[in-house]
């Protein structure tokens, strides 16, 4: 049974179809990358799997011991409220609230949890700084260290390396390329296809052409040579 | 004006009065910062008008404690409303700009049509503002007002994590497995009772200006949820405690008296963090 199933599954909002009959599946251990044209559903597809929203139609299967919430989310950038008066250290700990059930307050091995995480995200000098005062980049590590706190398993990431400078891209991909060879298993939402074939094992294309598959086997599809020329189009 | 304080401050009323105050002040601060950045500032101007209209069809039916009335009625517009707003934001706004007017109009209809009261303008004036001196809280009144906000406060502290969790992100907290929808209404229902303890000291007009101005103070010179939330209570409660001597010293209205020591804190600390912000 893999980690994660979809089966035929339709994606919109309020009736309105976005994504029609999606069929693809996650192994553990597996790196997923998500990529399509802006709007093309991506951001809807993560929401679906959380939980956040519901599918249209068909559904998605959690097997091999994963439960729904033992997903980890680093959401798109501009999603998270601006202004709010927060330290680095409250949101990594605040990954751990879904454990936490109705007790009022964290545990020490919560807050041991999150000093390693941040330790290991590289930020624990940051702890006490406000998050609205950080960069781009350290951002998403405080992030990415909070979505470690609620889950070892999977992570979803949104768009995680947007709006970062060329230094703090390379820096965030090896970082999450560390934790997938620590047997976290990664679905990653990109626009950057060149990191997306770098990195991942299999591709999920969404759009008007729908891809499923490995890495190789993406490249020698309709849906990857067209999507690549496009984007070398673009680049050119 | 020493001697004048010190006199007061013998009766066991103005005592009464001052810790009630204070108390009232400190749980109107607690949730500044929610109210201020998530979606619930439009509920809780909303509801303060909702009071309004409560507070004026208590008086007019002369229930023994109006308390009876406008806490029951704030709730469960609070969590109407919070349901209603959840989806479609542009209806839910609708909704809440209508049922805010419509709860305005109807009270003080209700007020002019049905009141025997011979100062109807005075009495219009102390439910929009305020009354014009503490003292004047009933005994059993004072009782509600603490009993509440000792709730008020047990409540805040016991769900502190989670109210942080979910405002700050409500759609990570959810993908993590907490309810957010239970909290939200936990929430809805603490603003509510926030709303009306705030009325006794301030009025309705001016509720908001007592729950929002410790949170904008202290987020000019803290930005850590906890430093936050724990300048802003102080602030809060300093601001109120002189207010409400100042309006004891020179017999000005309480309510509009601590929100201008409010409204100076917060000039203050914009200063402040003008300054600080340099570093
Ligand atoms: N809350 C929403 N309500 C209705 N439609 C939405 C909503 N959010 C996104 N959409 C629409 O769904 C489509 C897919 O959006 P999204 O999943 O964010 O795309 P992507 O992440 O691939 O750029 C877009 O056309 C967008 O306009
Ligand atoms: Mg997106």
């Amino acid at each position: 049974m893999p980690l994660l199933q979809a089966e035929d599954l339709i994606l919109g909002y309020n009736s309105h179809v976005i994504v029609d009959r999606l069929n693809f599946k996650v192994e553990k251990g597996d790196y997923l990358c998500i990529v399509g044209n802006n709007g093309s559903g991506k951001t809807t597809l993560m929401r679906t799997i959380l939980g956040l929203q519901d599918p249209l139609g068909g559904k998605i299967l959690f097997g091999d011991g994963l439960k729904k919430n033992e997903i980890g989310y680093l959401p798109q950038q501009n999603e998270i409220q601006k202004d709010f008066p927060a330290s680095v250290e409250e949101i990594v700990l605040s990954g751990c609230q879904g454990r936490c059930g109705l007790r009022p307050f964290y545990s020490s091995a919560e807050k041991a949890l999150a000093r390693e995480n941040m330790t290991k995200m590289g930020i624990e000098h940051l702890s006490k700084k406000s998050f609205f005062r950080i960069s781009g980049g350290q951002k998403q590590r405080v992030l990415l260290a909070r979505a470690l706190c609620a889950t070892r398993k999977v992570l979803l990431l949104d768009e995680p390396v947007s709006g970062l400078d060329p230094q703090g891209t390379s820096e965030m991909y090896e970082l999450i390329d560390s934790l997938r060879k620590e047997g976290v298993t990664i679905l990653m939402i990109s626009h950057d296809i060149d990191a997306a074939l770098t990195y991942s094992s299999h591709i999920l294309h969404i759009g008007a052409e729908v891809f499923f598959g490995t890495k190789d086997e993406y490249l020698k599809s309709r849906a990857g040579k067209k999507f690549l020329l496009s984007k070398d189009e673009e680049d050119q | 004006m020493i001697d004048k304080l010190y006199t007061y401050l013998q009766y066991p009323f103005v005592q009464r009065a001052l810790i009630v105050g204070v108390l009232i002040a400190l749980c109107s601060s607690l949730l500044g910062v929610t109210l201020v950045l998530k979606r619930f500032s439009f509920i809780g101007d909303g509801l303060s008008h909702v009071a309004f209209g409560a507070m004026c069809v208590a008086t007019v039916v002369g229930v023994s404690n109006n308390m009876l009335i406008i806490l029951p009625v704030t709730i469960l517009s609070a969590i109407f409303l919070l349901r209603g707003g959840k989806h479609v934001k542009i209806k839910g706004d609708a909704a809440i700009a209508m049922i805010s007017v419509a709860s305005m109009a109807f009270g003080y209809l209700i007020m002019t049509v049905c009141s025997t009261s011979s100062n109807l303008t005075g009495d219009v004036c102390t439910t929009l503002f305020g009354s014009m001196t503490i003292l004047t809280l009933r005994v059993r009144s004072v009782w509600i007002c603490f009993i509440l906000s000792i709730l008020v406060i047990t409540v805040f502290i016991l769900f502190y994590n989670k109210i942080f969790a979910v405002t700050f992100d409500e759609d990570f907290a959810v993908s993590a497995g907490t309810n957010a929808d239970r909290y939200n209404l936990l929430l809805a229902v603490v603003i509510a009772v926030i709303i009306v303890l705030a009325m006794n000291l301030c009025g309705s007009l001016l509720v908001s200006a007592l729950i929002i101005f410790p949170a904008l103070s202290a987020m000019r010179i803290f930005h850590s949820f906890k430093s936050v939330t724990i300048f802003s209570a102080v602030l809060s409660v300093i601001c109120a405690f002189s207010g409400m001597i100042i309006s004891i010293l020179t017999g000005t209205p309480v309510g509009s008296t601590i929100v201008a020591v409010d409204t100076g804190a917060f000039l203050i600390c914009y200063l402040i963090g003008l300054i600080v912000r340099r570093d």
